[in-house]
């Protein structure tokens, strides 16, 4: 068992580095996890690492007992039974909608279509916000690069996350809306939260302190 | 060529329907042996009847509303119909009517399936079966003794070793709203935070509120308290009548000697709007899911006739079998 006497999920990702050196500061291990990008399942430091949203499927079913992920990640799969306990700040990213750089197809759309065309990752939380600023939406669901959606006509705009922008503007797409700024979360199984209280209390205590 | 079975529902055959038999039979005997009565009631119920427990706590239940029906239908003379959504609501229907004139207290038990919607992802039973016992008519800490003590032995009956009873208020944190004159047009939001284990979003909208240091301290810190008889010290204050009643219901439970298979839990909510005061949840460290749960319900019954005080609680019959199988393989 690991220092903190909890298996974690950790991220693979944009957010594995900080998570990493936040766990270092709880003592644990982590030399074998930045070493080795191939393996999954770190016994002895109690890491596993997956996907970041796999973090909320892995800890609901209490694989493993506390996890970091987005919150991007959250809000796309608020059906999963998971405590939320602590905001760490880091992965700021921002959820956005853009479109063509000065192209106001989606303005067009909705005005003689009657609603805009959205191409995304997140259909959830696009969604929730074009319900809720009153726009009628039809989502494209697509799994890889959001950008080129918009670029061949096959939709007006995209939500997507963005840390700098640069890849939007790369492919000359802008902002035009910010939904939600999203932050790397701690988030702990139900059960073990009541099983291993002293033990969860002791990481949010600590990351507290680390990330305050 | 595929036959598909609705999402939700399942086809239990031999190995698993014997041991699922088996689970079941301890439960019920152990409910017997403790002078509980078993009880069916129809699987289809008029819709009416089922919402009774939405007005039951009126605006002040944590989410508010009973679980909403999984399958409703209409009966030939247009009248809506709906399957169960769990055992509690009927049974608070058939105490106020069939037993109207008895005074004395009643101990009933079942086992039976209930439908509920679910979201779309497996591992999630619309129809499940449901074993449990409801206790009429004995108030206070003596009856949510007995209930706890009881779920403990039927659960060690039915082969678990390692399961272990969280005990919360269903309303301490609303009165604790209240007590800190927390502005009502917030209760709701703030409930419902607790209720999804969002303790980032409850900590921000009670930041937002700007209330007193000690006051803000509370409401954030009062969730996260849970374990040993020292949390009802640690959390005692403005919501110390309901902290009393916990600290009498766990010396009921120390008289009886399984205060150590108890989590006392602060921040413990169920989400149906009916319990008025204790609330359970059982627990296995073999298996990350709850087990069942259940908790004081005082006003239910007045819905259907006279008022009576009550409490329960159910297992989900297929998460024990889980739970018992998971233990075995960890022995």
């Amino acid at each position: 068992m690991s220092a903190t006497g909890l298996t974690i999920a950790v991220p693979r990702g944009a957010l594995m580095g900080g998570t990493l050196d936040l766990l270092d500061g709880l003592g644990v291990d982590t030399a074998e996890v930045r070493s080795n990008d191939r393996r999954l399942l770190f016994e002895d430091a109690g890491i596993v690492t997956m996907r970041p949203s796999d973090v909320p499927t892995y800890v609901e079913h209490g694989a493993a007992d506390i996890g970091i992920t987005g919150k991007d990640v959250l809000l796309e799969a608020p059906e999963r039974e998971v405590y939320e306990l602590l905001d760490l700040g880091y992965g700021r990213c921002e959820m956005v909608v853009a479109r063509r750089s000065g192209d106001d197809a989606m303005g067009e759309s909705l005005r003689r279509l009657g609603r805009v065309r959205i191409a995304t990752k997140y259909t959830r939380i696009a969604a929730e916000h074009f319900a809720r600023t009153g726009r009628q939406v039809e989502l494209v669901a697509v799994k890889g690069s959001v950008e080129l959606a918009p670029l061949t006509g096959m939709v007006d705009g995209i939500v997507d996350l963005t840390a700098t922008g640069k890849t939007l503007a790369e492919n000359g797409l802008e902002v035009v809306e910010e939904i939600v700024t999203c932050t790397a979360r701690l988030i702990a199984n139900p059960v073990a939260h009541k099983l291993k209280a002293a033990e969860i209390d002791a990481v949010v205590q600590a990351l507290r302190e680390a990330t305050s | 060529m595929i036959h598909p079975i609705p999402a939700g529902t399942r086809d239990v055959l031999p190995d698993e329907m014997r041991e699922l038999r088996a689970i079941d039979e301890r439960l019920r005997s152990s409910f017997a042996d403790a002078g509980y009565g078993e009880v069916w009631t129809p699987m289809v119920e008029y819709e009416d009847i089922l919402n009774a427990a939405d007005w039951a706590s009126g605006s002040g239940g944590s989410g508010g509303v009973s679980p909403p029906a999984a399958f409703r239908m209409f009966d030939d003379q247009g009248k809506v119909l709906a399957l169960r959504s769990d055992m509690t609501v009927p049974i608070a229907r058939v105490v106020a009517t069939r037993f109207a004139e008895s005074e004395r207290e009643l101990r009933l038990c079942y086992s039976a399936h209930s439908y509920r919607t679910v979201g779309h992802r497996t591992g999630q039973q619309r129809e499940f079966l449901q074993s449990g016992i409801e206790l009429i008519g004995v108030p206070g800490p003596e009856g949510e003794a007995e209930v706890v003590a009881l779920a403990l032995s039927a659960l060690a009956n039915a082969g678990l070793a390692r399961h272990r009873i969280g005990v919360g208020d269903g309303a301490l944190y609303r009165r604790l709203l209240e007590a800190l004159d927390v502005p009502e047009d917030s209760h709701r939001e703030l409930l419902a935070c607790l209720t999804r284990r969002d303790m980032v979003g409850l900590e921000l909208r009670v930041d937002a509120l700007g209330l007193a240091r000690d006051a803000r301290d509370l409401l954030v810190e009062l969730p996260d308290l849970r374990g040993g008889p020292e949390v009802l010290e640690r959390g005692d204050g403005p919501a110390g009548e309901a902290l009393a009643r916990l600290r009498e219901l766990y010396a009921a439970l120390e008289a009886r000697g399984i205060a150590d298979r108890v989590i006392l839990d602060l921040g413990l909510v169920r989400d149906l709007g009916y319990y008025t005061g204790a609330v359970f949840e059982l627990y296995d460290p073999a298996v990350g899911f709850t087990l069942g749960g259940g908790g004081r319900y005082d006003d239910l019954i007045g819905r259907f006739g006279g008022p009576r005080p009550a409490c329960g609680i159910a297992f989900d019959v297929q998460r024990v079998h889980i739970a018992q199988t998971a233990e075995e393989k960890q022995r």
